[in-house]
This record gives structure tokens, C-alpha cells and sequence, in this order.
């Protein structure tokens, strides 16, 4: 299964156990990707890091 | 055994997880995005049937506010509300640690700029203003003289929202380039690493070297009585070697370990799957 990078249009491969909601990086701009859904494939910009992210 | 994990992001931390909770048999683990929950008070009971939930969220204000939600369900939390709570704020967790005489670096606490740069001086510089809340290493100021502590204060006091004005002030303790994280499941040290940064902040998301460390019996003491201060559970602890021995810096109830497996040899996220499946047992039993 393959999405499209929506910043650079690269190809993203998912692997087998890939899940919603799973951080990717394109491996073309390197830009951390969010799978937003897996069928059919679908990858936006990751969240901005915010206040109370982290530990 | 249904096993739920509360989750917004699936970093590599959550997909190890995912991964070892799946080798277990019989073990159904569902997955519950933060970002689609809804909560209806008091008639969600049949909504939400886990015998334990593993809280892995990435914002602090959800997590502890949907375990709150559903421990009110009977749901068994893994971390608790109280953990969270606690381990969410460093002014709660420092508090938690001296009353129960963990050692830690001297802290004092203040809510004006004045009695915050009275308090600074008292102590002595170079002292580290934090958040109360927040991780990461972000927002930390090492003030190293009366200027820059008028200057940090007034920008706080002025740009930040009023958690902001809570004034954290923790000693700056001279680490020699390096701390150690601790891994504490329920009673047990599981593992430890050095992190070595010639920056004086250490986290391994400022960039830290992370290398292994020995789980020595002063290490193992210190952490799982800083653990049980906080109340427990699976959580990461932050420690300082000083002359003086070991003191605790911070504890995380949302450990990340990706970076930790592989340094250690230690199965981290196993040890955690195995955690909750027993307190889903216990639970259960």
C-alpha cells in the first residue's frame, strides 16, 4: 500500500502493521508524516508540537 | 482480556507496544485515539468494556483527564490518575518526593517576581526556572545572575499564560555533562542510561547521547522509592550523581523508551505489556 507525501508527492510505503494515527518520515523531504488512514492510504503533515506534549 | 490503549499519535514507543502486546495470546488490544473520544458522564459504562487501559497519549491535559474519566467507568488506569497528577506537575511531584523523604535538588516556589527573585537569591545562583508543567526540556531557564532572573521573570509574567507565574525554582546542580533515566515497572528498575550532553540540558529530545547504565542498587533504591512517591505504576526517572549521592530530578508517567531498547538490552515495552496484562488479572481476579 502507498500514499503520497503531500509535501513533496513522494511515495510513502506502508508496512504490513502499519496503524492510523502512526508517525512516518518521507524519505524524500523528510517531513513527519501522520497516517490518516490506512485503506485507502493516506498520509497528512504531523501535528505541531505543542504546550503540553512530552514527558 | 481486552486491553485498551489510549493513544493520539503512534510514535515508534506506541508501535513497540502495539507489537508486544500482540505476541500475547489472548490479549485483544484496542486501540482509542484521544483526538476521536467523547465522553457522556455517567453513561458510558457499557460504551467502554477494558479490563485495563495503557495510557500512552502525547498531551499531558488529555491524558489525565480521560483516565480520570475512565477510572470513573472502573476501568483500571495504567498509569492512574494520581500518578498523572502528580508526575504532570514537578511543583506536585517535588512535593510528593519530600514527603517521602526522596532526595532531590533544592527547590523553592513563589507566585510574584518579586518574591521569585527574592527566593532565586536566598538560594543562590546559578538556579533553573521550569514550567510546572511541561516536558522535554522546553521553556527551562539556567539563571546565572540577578539581570537575567528579572528578565526571565517579567517575559514569563507578561508573555505566559498564569501557569507561567507559577514560579518552579529547582538548584542548578552541576551534573558534569550528563544525567541518568530510570526505568521503574511497579517495583522493579528495569534498566537505566546515561544521557551526555555537553548542553546543560540533557533530554534525548535536546539531542543527549544516550548510553547504557548500570542498574546499581543505589540506582534501583532511589528510583522505585521516587516510583512509589508518585504512587507507583510504569514510570521514568530523571537523577542526578552528585558528591552527596543521587538526587531525582524528574519522574515521566509516560515513559519514552524507543531510543532506550537497543542501548540496554532490556525489552522495555515488554516489561510494560506484561505490567498492565497482570493488573488486568488482578483486576479481573
Amino acid at each position: 500500500m502507498k500514499a503520497e507525501c503531500p509535501v513533496c508527492g513522494a511515495e510513502i510505503e506502508f508496512a504490513e502493521d502499519t496503524v492510523q494515527g502512526e508517525l512516518l518520515e518521507c524519505s524524500e523531504c523528510g517531513t513527519e508524516l501522520e497516517v490518516v488512514s490506512t485503506d485507502p492510504p493516506k498520509v497528512e503533515e504531523a501535528p505541531q508540537e505543542e504546550e503540553d506534549w512530552g514527558q | 482480556m481486552r486491553i485498551g490503549m489510549l493513544h493520539s499519535l503512534i510514535r515508534k514507543d506506541e508501535k513497540l507496544l502495539i507489537q508486544e502486546f500482540k505476541k500475547k495470546s489472548g490479549v485483544d488490544l484496542e486501540l482509542i485515539d484521544d483526538r476521536k473520544l467523547k465522553f457522556n458522564l455517567g453513561k458510558d459504562k457499557d460504551k467502554h468494556k477494558y479490563d485495563a487501559i495503557v495510557e500512552r497519549c502525547i498531551n499531558h491535559s488529555r491524558a489525565y483527564h480521560s483516565i480520570r474519566l475512565f477510572e470513573s467507568m472502573g476501568i483500571t488506569c495504567i498509569n492512574n490518575t494520581k500518578i498523572a497528577t502528580i508526575c504532570g506537575d514537578k511543583l506536585l511531584t517535588s512535593v510528593a518526593l519530600e514527603e517521602n523523604n526522596v532526595p532531590q535538588p533544592e527547590v523553592r516556589v513563589a507566585f510574584t517576581e518579586d518574591s521569585a527573585v527574592e527566593a532565586i537569591e536566598e538560594m543562590g545562583y546559578p538556579v533553573v526556572l521550569k514550567p510546572a508543567v511541561g516536558s522535554w526540556g522546553r521553556l527551562l531557564s539556567k539563571i546565572n545572575d540577578r539581570d537575567a532572573a528579572e528578565s526571565i521573570l517579567e517575559h514569563k509574567t507578561i508573555l505566559g499564560t498564569y501557569h507561567h507565574s507559577i514560579f518552579y525554582i529547582q538548584k542548578y546542580v552541576e551534573k558534569r555533562g550528563r544525567d541518568i533515566r530510570s526505568f521503574v515497572v511497579g517495583d522493579r528498575c528495569i534498566a537505566a542510561i546515561y544521557r551526555e550532553s555537553e548542553h546543560w540540558i540533557t533530554n534525548t529530545a535536546r539531542g543527549a547521547k544516550a548510553y547504557n547504565c548500570e542498574v546499581t542498587q543505589e540506582i534501583n533504591d532511589i528510583s522505585v522509592a521516587a516510583a512509589k512517591a508518585v504512587g507507583g505504576g510504569v514510570v521514568a526517572c530523571d537523577l542526578f550523581e552528585t558528591d552527596n549521592g543521587l538526587l531525582v530530578n524528574e519522574v515521566n508517567y509516560t515513559m519514552e523508551f524507543k531510543n532506550s531498547i537497543d542501548t540496554t538490552g532490556v525489552n522495555i515495552p515488554e516489561e510494560i505489556a506484561n505490567y498492565v496484562i497482570n493488573a488486568a488479572e488482578e483486576n479481573n481476579g
